[in-house]
């Protein structure tokens, strides 16, 4: 069994798998990783499967010891991560000896960074998952962000890894796997509510993502939707990525750490395709809307999915 | 959007991986008027029957006991379930195919007898910040807000919004109150709130737009219990006043 001490935790940097699902009866939304190609690309390249557990660091990453020989990778956002006074290749597998100590610090482009270890992070499973849930406080490590002082436990890997062998990902799919500034999203279930002309000015806007924004959902500014003016509607199930317009005609986007169920309708909902790239979306950052049909958007998520269990995309 | 209807059921596209289902037994349709600036909607749900709420939970029932391969998870509400599947496993309108089947065995469907949970609350200015404002929006005497808050059986229509947050209905019509125009930022746990017909329990600490009357010192969600939510999908719930000294002692038990 291999540790990783934490020195520094960085801004918000929780545990994090491909989430729980199959709660929501009991108002429990999946939550996971806000960028699930990022993390499950991460596993691949340290020999994981895709849903094993890593870190997922938020704007400003934190520095971790291992006193053990580890095999770690760094995926999603740029973080300028060293290893001891090294600099350390993002999107690749790394060896760390014992006692070295990585660094992370504030991002270079993108919001979220994850640090995957061979073996995967190994907490107390809650409901199946080991992701955190912050704004209930469960999963993850006692269901909160890490802090300095904490010890992580890394899961013993399946197999021997004496003789390490580096597996990077593919310039090529890198390229196709860059975080959208241009949100690619379906028609919202109330959609129709909204005129011709609102539905116009949302896909011509450019929304700034808000400070107060997290991972339950995106908040955004900009010139505000006009709001159906049936008033207030029953609460119904939402779905990840549902584009809600709240009362003040400013729209918010659910996201993993989502309400299970609201009562704001719906106009849009960004494609699953792109969720990846919504947990790369910095506070003020620019975003737009783009429509696209279902068909495509099931053409999109097929191609993402070849992708990523395609053999093209690692190289060793 | 695509949507389709029949016998009381309508199904809706949500998103790529997320399609909503519908039981509309009053059989209301949206009315969109492209005319004026603003489209005129009639909100399809926009009356909570029990008709609705017991076909959600036969439907959920169903789910449950025969899984669909592919679906992901259900997320229920008054009379609709938002079902997530993996777009790479199921198509909407395949999935919709087999719910149709589903729904014709609905009838056949037994539901446990309904569980009476009564929860404590002391009502107060202290813990409800805006009993005040309700009684005085209308014009009651703050006893009689209790009164008629305490007075009603509630159903326990769905959990959502966050773990263990039950949605309770109906309240009655004289105390039904629009929610805050300025949520607050955060809402401690416990406290009863009610917006528009509905009542509930705010399980944890959120942020929150519904009216708070009062507080219960039970804790409405805990990962450690075998039930870890204090109430289920089809509960009936009872208000019980209690003083803050009782208050306190709950909490502390």
């Amino acid at each position: 069994m291999s540790l990783i001490e934490v020195r520094s935790p960085g801004l918000l940097t929780t545990v994090q798998d491909l989430g729980r699902e199959g709660f929501g009866p009991m108002g429990v939304s999946s939550s996971g990783a806000a960028d699930p190609l990022a993390l499950r690309i991460g596993n691949r390249l340290v020999g994981n499967a895709e849903s094993a557990a890593g870190l997922e660091m938020t704007l400003l990453g934190g520095t971790f010891l291992f006193p053990e020989r580890a095999v770690v990778a760094l995926t999603g956002a740029d973080f300028g991560a060293t290893l001891d006074d090294g600099n350390v290749e993002m999107w690749s597998s790394v060896e760390v000896q014992p006692g070295q100590i990585l660094r992370l610090g504030p991002t270079r482009a993108g919001a979220r960074s994850y640090l995957c270890a061979r073996g995967g992070i190994d907490v107390k499973l809650f409901l199946g998952s080991a992701s955190t849930h912050l704004l209930s406080g469960l999963g993850g490590l006692e269901g909160r962000a890490l802090r300095k002082g904490d010890v992580l436990r890394i899961r013993a890997a399946q197999g021997s890894f004496r003789t390490f062998r580096k597996a990077k990902v593919a310039g090529r799919a890198l390229e196709k796997l860059l975080p959208r500034k241009v949100l690619r999203v379906t028609a919202g279930p109330q959609a129709d509510w909204f005129s011709e002309e609102t539905q116009k000015a949302f896909y011509a806007g450019t929304y700034r993502v808000a400070e107060e924004s997290n991972r339950m959902g995106l908040r955004l500014e900009g010139a505000a939707i006009l709001t159906p003016s049936a008033g207030e509607m029953i609460s119904e199930g939402v779905s990840l990525g549902a584009v809600q317009i709240t009362a003040s005609g400013l729209p918010i986007i659910l996201f993993v750490e989502q309400q299970t169920t609201g009562g704001y309708p719906k106009i849009a909902n960004v494609i699953s395709a792109d969720l990846s790239s919504l947990g790369q979306v910095r506070p003020r950052d620019e975003i737009r809307f783009e429509q696209v049909e279902m068909e495509t958007a099931r053409a999109l998520l097929l191609e993402q999915e070849k992708l990523l269990t395609s053999k093209e995309l690692i190289q060793e | 959007m695509e949507t389709s209807a029949s016998g009381g059921v309508r199904f809706q596209v949500a998103s790529d991986q997320s399609l909503l289902v519908y039981f509309d037994p009053t059989e209301k349709r949206s009315r969109v008027s492209r005319s004026a600036g603003i489209n005129v909607a009639t909100p399809l749900q926009n009356q909570i029957s029990i008709e609705g709420h017991e076909q959600v939970r036969r439907l959920l029932r169903l789910l449950e006991l025969e899984p669909v391969a592919g679906v992901r998870n259900l997320h229920p509400a008054y009379s609709s379930i938002l079902i997530k599947f993996d777009a790479l496993k199921l198509r909407h309108e395949e999935l919709e195919e087999v719910l149709r089947r589903h729904i014709t065995r609905l009838k056949k469907v037994a539901l446990p007898k309904p569980r009476l949970v009564e929860i404590p609350v002391c009502y107060s200015e202290e813990f409800g910040p805006d009993l005040k404002d309700v009684a005085k929006l209308h014009k009651l005497a703050l006893e009689r807000v209790i009164e008629l808050h305490r007075s009603t059986t509630y159903i326990v229509y769905f959990l959502g919004f966050v773990p263990g947050f039950a949605y309770l209905g109906e309240l009655p019509e004289e105390l039904a109150t629009p929610r805050l125009p300025m949520p607050r930022k955060s809402v401690p746990p416990g406290s009863v709130g009610i917006a528009g017909t509905q009542t509930g329990v705010y399980p944890i600490s959120t942020p929150g737009g519904w009216r708070l009357l009062g507080r219960t010192p039970l804790a409405m969600f805990r990962p450690e219990r075998a039930e870890m939510s204090l109430l289920a999908i089809g509960d009936r719930v009872r208000f019980v006043p209690i003083s803050r000294e009782q208050f306190v002692k709950l909490e502390n038990a």
